[in-house]
C-alpha cells in the first residue's frame, strides 16, 4: 500500500493525509453508488456492520490472542435484546407468559399496563444499544470467566460450543414462554430514531429521509450513522492498542508467562478483552436488528462466526487496517460473485456452473487454507521495525555466541 | 551494603509425583549482593527459582520480602511485591518493539486502564510519558538505547539478554532473579554481561543468579549456594565453596 | 423402565459412533498436539462415499444380501477416506507443525469448509436417503427395540475399537506410535520415523470414522453435506471428557457422551418443568465440554491438561 500510508508512528504526516483522502471519499461514495441502485448501499451498510463486528473481534483475537469461535453470540444476544424490547414482541412474551402462568402474566400485565400488552415495548435507540452491549458484555463475562484459561485450541472449541448454544436457544426459545419466536424471528423491529430523524423515512416517504434539508435514501442515512460509529469504534480501538492495557493484551498474547512474571494479571485483562469484544458484538447486534427490522436465528451460525473470524485474521490480525481491510473484502464477497460473477457464468458457459453460494464457500476455504500457510499474519499485517538506517552497531564489536531461533 | 534481609526462604519443599524436586531448600539474602546459585544440571536450581516466583507451587516453605511474608501463589503477585525474573530460554514480547518491551515491564508500577487509554486525560497522558521516559532510560543503562524501535525478534542473542534484564529492572524490583543470563554467550559477551551486573549491583539492587559457568560466578558473587538433587550441599563465600569436599565431589570435579 | 432402557440402547449407539470419530481427534491430537477441526467431515466422506457405492450396487447387483452390500460399501469407503485424510495432512498441516496455535486451527476450520463445499459440489446440498439394506424388523431386548442395523453397528465398533487396541498396543507402528505421542523427540532419536507415524495416525482415524459414516447412514437413513460438523464436534467433546490423547478414553467417553446425550433429551422435558424440550439435545455435548474444561480438564482417564501451553 505506498500510495495511502496509515502508519501514523512512521510517517504521521502522510497516515493523517491518507486518512484524510480516505475519509472524503467515504463521504461522497453512498451520493456516487446511488447511480447504481440502492442495493449496493445496502451492502456497504452490512459491511460496515461486519468490520464493527471485525474490530470488535480484534480486540479478542488480534489484540489479546484469545480463539473465539462463537463470536456471534453476543452480535445476535444485542439483535435479540433489541428484538425483545423494540418491537411487538414482548406483546407476544406476554401473551404466552399469560397462557402459561396466569397468575404471574396478569400481575405482569398490571406492572408494565396494557399498552405493553398490545404493542410491546419500545424503547428508544439510546437505551437499546448500551443495554445491548451491557448485556453482551455480561454474556461475555460469564462465558469467560471459566473458560480464558483453557489453552489456544481449547478455548476456540468451547467458545464454538457456546456459539451454537446461543443459537439452539434462540431457535428453540419460543415454548412454553414466546421470548424470541422460534425459527420464524421476531419482525417489526424498530427502525433506528436520532435527533427527531427516523432512519427508515416517516411512513409514507418512500424510505426517503430528510435531515436539515437534504433529501436521500434510508440506506443512506444509515451509511453515515454506520460510518460514523465504525470510525468512533477504529478510534476508540486504535487508543486502547497504543496504551498500557493494550500492551498488556499484546504481552499476552505473545508469552502468557513472561507477561505474569512482569506483573500482568492475565486473568482480568483477559477477561477485559472477552468482555469489551462482547460488548462492541452487542452494539452491532442492536443495529443489524434495527436496520434490518427482523432477527432470526439464520442470521447468527457458525458460519458467521467463522465469516468474522476470518475477516481479522485473513485481513491483518492486530493490525485494524488489515481487518478493515478483511472485513470489507469478505463482506462484499459473496454480492459480488452473486452480481457479477454468475451472469459472467451465463456469458461463458450458458448456464450457472458453480452457483455464487458453493464459489463463496469454496474461496473462503481456500483463503483460509492458502493464506494460513503462506501469510500468517494475514494479508496487511502490522509492519515490522527491522531495518533501522541509523543504527547498526551489533555488527561491530561481538559476534553472538548463537543467534536466537 | 547494609544488613537489611531482602529475601528470606527457608524449608523448600517441592515434588512432582514420584520426585523429590527439592528439599528443604533456605536461602538468605542480603540487601545489595550477587548470590549464586549454582549445582549439576537438574539440581533443581530453576525449579527453585520457579517456586520463588510463583510458578510452581511449593508443597511447604516460608517465603519473605525485604521482612515481608509474600505469597508465591501468582506470579503477577510474586512481581507486584518485587521480585523480577528472567528465563533461562528467553522469553521476549517477540512482536513488540524493545522499547514496548520495557514499558510493559512498567506496567505493574502504573495503573491507567479503560478510561485512560480511551481519553488520554491529564493524568493518564503524563503517566504514559513517564513509562516511555523509564523505559528508555532502563534501555541506555542496560547498553542497547539505540535499538529501542527494533522489534525485539531481530535483535541479536546477547542483546535480547540484556533486554530481558531491564525490563525485568523496570518493574522496580527487590531482587531481581536472573535463570542462565549467560547461557549461550561467548567470553566477551559474558564479560560484557558481567560488567552489567556490577552496575546493577552499584546501584543498589538485589541479585540472585543462576549459572552454570562456575568460573564467572566466583569472581562475581558475594555468596554462593549449591544445590545437588534438589539439596542444598553448601553455601557460603567463593573461597569456601571452592574448598569444600562434597562441592568439589559433586560438581567441580577437582579442577575449577 | 421401558424408556430408560432404550435410551441407554439409543445412547449406546450414538456412543458408539462418538467413540470410532474421537478415536481418530485424540490420536491425532496425541502425536501432534492438534485438533482436526476437519474429522467430523471425513465422517461425512464416508457416508456420502459409502452411499455412491451403494447406488452402484442397487443397480447392477441388487440381488446381493444386504450385509455383503453393506461391508462392500464400508470397505470402499475406508480407502477413500484414509487418502483423504493423507491428503489433508500432507497439504495442510504438515508445514505448519511447528507454527503458533491460531494457524493450524485456521487451516483446519479451512479444510473443513473446503470438504463440504467439495460435498455440496458432487453430491449436492439436498439430504440424501440412505438405503435401508437390513430386515427393518427389530429385536426386542429388555422391553426396548433394537434394529438389526443398530446390533450391526454395535457390533462393528466393537471390532474396529478391538482392532485398533490390538494394533496399538501389539504391533511395532502401535509402538512407535505410542512412543511417538509420549515424547516425538526421543521417538525420533529411536528411529520412529514421526512423518510415517503421522500418516498413520491419520489413516486409521479416518478408516474408523469412515466405518461410523457409513453406519451413521444406514442408521438414520438420510445424510447431507454438512452431517458431519456437529458430530465431529461432539466426538470432540468425548474425546475430551474422556481424556485427550487417550485411546481408551475416547471410548469411554465417547460411550458416556451418546448415553448422556440420549437420556438427557430423552428426560430434559421432565427435568426442567416442560421449559426445555429434546430440540435441545445437541446442547449437552457442549454443555459437558465445558465442563469437563473447567472441572476436570484431564478428563475420565486423566491424562494430557488443557490450561498448559
Amino acid at each position: 500500500m505506498a500510495i495511502l500510508n496509515f502508519d501514523v508512528s512512521r510517517n504521521p504526516r502522510k497516515a493523517y493525509g491518507s486518512m484524510a483522502v480516505l475519509f472524503i471519499g467515504l463521504m461522497i461514495f453512498p451520493f456516487f453508488a446511488a447511480q447504481f441502485g440502492n442495493s449496493w448501499v445496502r451492502i456497504i451498510d452490512m459491511a460496515l456492520l461486519y468490520i464493527m463486528l471485525a474490530l470488535g473481534l480484534n480486540i479478542v483475537v488480534g489484540f489479546a490472542g484469545l480463539l473465539d469461535l462463537g463470536y456471534i453470540a453476543f452480535y445476535a444476544v444485542g439483535a435479540y435484546m433489541t428484538g425483545l424490547l423494540a418491537s411487538p414482541q414482548f406483546a407476544a412474551l406476554l401473551e404466552s407468559v399469560i397462557n402459561q402462568y396466569p397468575v404471574f402474566g396478569e400481575s405482569l400485565v398490571a406492572i408494565f399496563g396494557p399498552e405493553i400488552q398490545q404493542n410491546g415495548i419500545h424503547l428508544s435507540v439510546w437505551v437499546i444499544v448500551p443495554l445491548a452491549a451491557a448485556t453482551a458484555g455480561l454474556f461475555g463475562a460469564l462465558l469467560g470467566a471459566p473458560t480464558l484459561k483453557l489453552r489456544g485450541d481449547y478455548l476456540a472449541i468451547v467458545t464454538l460450543g457456546f456459539g451454537e448454544i446461543i443459537r439452539i436457544f434462540m431457535n428453540n426459545l419460543n415454548e412454553p414462554i414466546n421470548f424470541t419466536n422460534g425459527p420464524q424471528g421476531i419482525n417489526l423491529i424498530d427502525p433506528i430514531r436520532v435527533f427527531g430523524v427516523n432512519l427508515a423515512g416517516e411512513p409514507g416517504s418512500r424510505a426517503t429521509v430528510v435531515i436539515g434539508g437534504f433529501s436521500m435514501p434510508s440506506v443512506n442515512a444509515y451509511y453515515f450513522l454506520f460510518l460514523f460509529l465504525c470510525i468512533a469504534i477504529v478510534f476508540v480501538t486504535s487508543r486502547l492498542q497504543h496504551s498500557r492495557l493494550g500492551r498488556a493484551w499484546v504481552a499476552i498474547r505473545e508469552d502468557e508467562i513472561a507477561a505474569k512474571a512482569m506483573g500482568i494479571n492475565t486473568r482480568n485483562v483477559k477477561l477485559l478483552a472477552f468482555t469489551m469484544g462482547a460488548s462492541f458484538g452487542g452494539v452491532a447486534g442492536a443495529l443489524f436488528a434495527s436496520f434490518q427490522g427482523f432477527v432470526s436465528p439464520e442470521s447468527f451460525s457458525l458460519t458467521e462466526s467463522i465469516a468474522v473470524l476470518a475477516m481479522v485474521v485473513l485481513g491483518g490480525i492486530g493490525h485494524i487496517p488489515g481487518v478493515i481491510m478483511g472485513g470489507a473484502l469478505l463482506a462484499a464477497l459473496p454480492e459480488v460473485l452473486r452480481h457479477v460473477v454468475e451472469p459472467l457464468q451465463q456469458k461463458l458457459f450458458g448456464h450457472v456452473l458453480i452457483e455464487a453460494e458453493v464459489l463463496r464457500q469454496l474461496l473462503y476455504g481456500l483463503a483460509m487454507v492458502l493464506i494460513m500457510l503462506n501469510r500468517p499474519a494475514g494479508l496487511w499485517p502490522a509492519p515490522k521495525h527491522e531495518d533501522r538506517p541509523d543504527s547498526d552497531s551489533d555488527t561491530k564489536d561481538q559476534s553472538s555466541g548463537t543467534v536466537a531461533a | 551494603m547494609s544488613e537489611q534481609v531482602i529475601l528470606n526462604i527457608a524449608g523448600v519443599n517441592k515434588r512432582f509425583g514420584g520426585l523429590q524436586a527439592l528439599t528443604d531448600v533456605g536461602i538468605k539474602i542480603l540487601k545489595g549482593q550477587i548470590y549464586g546459585l549454582i549445582g549439576p544440571n537438574g539440581a533443581g536450581k530453576t525449579t527453585f527459582f520457579n517456586v520463588i516466583t510463583g510458578l510452581y507451587q511449593p508443597d511447604t516453605g516460608t517465603f519473605e520480602l525485604a521482612g515481608k511474608p509474600y505469597s508465591p501463589s501468582a506470579p503477577h503477585e510474586v512481581a507486584k511485591a518485587g521480585i523480577a525474573r528472567t528465563f533461562q530460554n528467553i522469553r521476549l514480547f517477540g512482536e513488540m518493539t524493545a522499547l514496548e518491551n520495557v514499558m510493559v515491564g512498567r506496567h505493574v508500577r502504573s495503573h491507567q486502564g479503560v478510561f485512560g487509554a480511551v481519553f488520554r486525560h491529564k493524568a493518564a497522558r503524563e503517566e504514559e510519558a513517564s513509562i516511555r521516559k523509564r523505559a528508555q532510560e532502563l534501555l541506555d543503562f542496560v547498553g542497547i538505547g539505540q535499538f529501542a524501535n527494533r522489534t525485539s525478534r531481530f535483535l541479536s542473542y546477547g542483546d535480547q539478554r540484556r533486554l530481558e534484564i531491564a525490563r525485568a529492572l523496570a518493574t522496580d524490583p527487590q531482587l531481581l532473579a536472573l535463570d542462565e543470563p549467560a547461557a549461550g554467550m561467548n567470553a566477551t559477551e559474558k564479560l560484557a554481561l558481567r560488567e552489567l551486573l556490577v552496575k546493577i549491583k552499584n546501584e543498589g539492587k538485589t541479585v540472585l543468579l543462576i549459572e552454570h559457568d562456575v568460573k564467572m560466578m566466583m569472581g562475581l558473587c558475594d555468596r554462593l549456594m549449591v544445590l545437588e538433587y534438589g539439596k542444598p550441599i553448601a553455601e557460603g563465600l567463593p573461597a569456601e565453596i571452592q574448598s569444600n569436599q562434597a562441592v568439589i565431589e559433586a560438581y567441580l570435579g577437582g579442577s575449577h | 423402565m421401558d424408556t430408560f432402557i432404550q435410551q441407554i440402547i439409543n445412547g449406546l449407539v450414538l456412543g458408539s459412533m462418538y467413540a470410532l470419530v474421537a478415536l481418530g481427534y485424540t490420536m491425532v491430537y496425541g502425536v501432534l498436539n492438534l485438533i482436526n477441526f476437519a474429522h467430523g467431515d471425513v465422517l461425512m466422506v464416508g457416508a456420502m462415499t459409502g452411499l455412491t457405492i451403494l447406488k452402484y450396487l442397487n443397480e447392477y447387483a441388487p440381488e446381493l444380501p444386504g450385509y455383503v452390500k453393506l461391508a462392500i460399501a464400508i470397505g470402499g469407503a475406508i480407502p477413500v477416506c484414509i487418502i483423504v485424510n493423507i491428503v489433508i495432512e500432507r497439504v495442510a498441516y504438515r508445514r505448519l507443525r511447528n507454527a503458533p496455535r491460531l494457524a493450524p486451527l485456521i487451516t483446519a476450520i479451512g479444510v473443513s469448509i473446503l470438504l463440504q463445499t467439495f460435498a455440496m459440489m458432487i453430491w449436492t446440498r439436498n439430504p440424501l436417503p440412505f438405503p435401508q439394506l437390513l430386515s427393518s424388523e427389530p429385536v426386542m431386548i429388555g422391553g426396548a427395540l433394537i434394529s438389526q442395523t443398530q446390533i450391526l453397528l454395535l457390533v462393528l465398533a466393537a471390532v474396529s475399537m478391538a482392532g485398533l487396541v490390538l494394533l496399538v498396543e501389539k504391533t511395532k507402528m502401535g509402538r512407535a506410535m505410542r512412543a511417538t505421542a509420549e515424547n516425538p523427540r526421543v521417538a525420533g532419536l529411536m528411529g520412529v520415523d514421526s512423518n510415517k507415524v503421522i500418516v498413520a495416525t491419520f489413516a486409521l482415524g479416518a478408516a474408523l470414522a469412515a466405518v461410523a459414516g457409513v453406519m451413521w447412514g444406514a442408521n438414520y437413513a438420510s445424510i447431507q453435506f454438512a452431517m458431519g460438523f456437529v458430530p465431529g464436534l461432539k466426538a470432540f467433546s468425548a474425546a475430551v471428557l474422556g481424556g485427550i490423547g487417550n485411546i481408551y478414553g475416547a471410548m469411554i467417553g465417547g460411550i458416556v457422551l451418546g448415553i448422556i446425550e440420549s437420556l438427557g433429551a430423552g428426560y430434559i422435558g421432565d427435568l426442567t418443568g416442560g421449559f426445555l424440550g429434546s430440540h435441545y439435545q445437541d446442547i449437552f455435548a457442549f454443555v459437558v465440554l465445558i465442563l469437563v474444561l473447567t472441572v476436570r480438564p484431564s478428563g475420565i482417564m486423566g491424562e494430557r491438561v488443557a490450561d498448559r501451553a
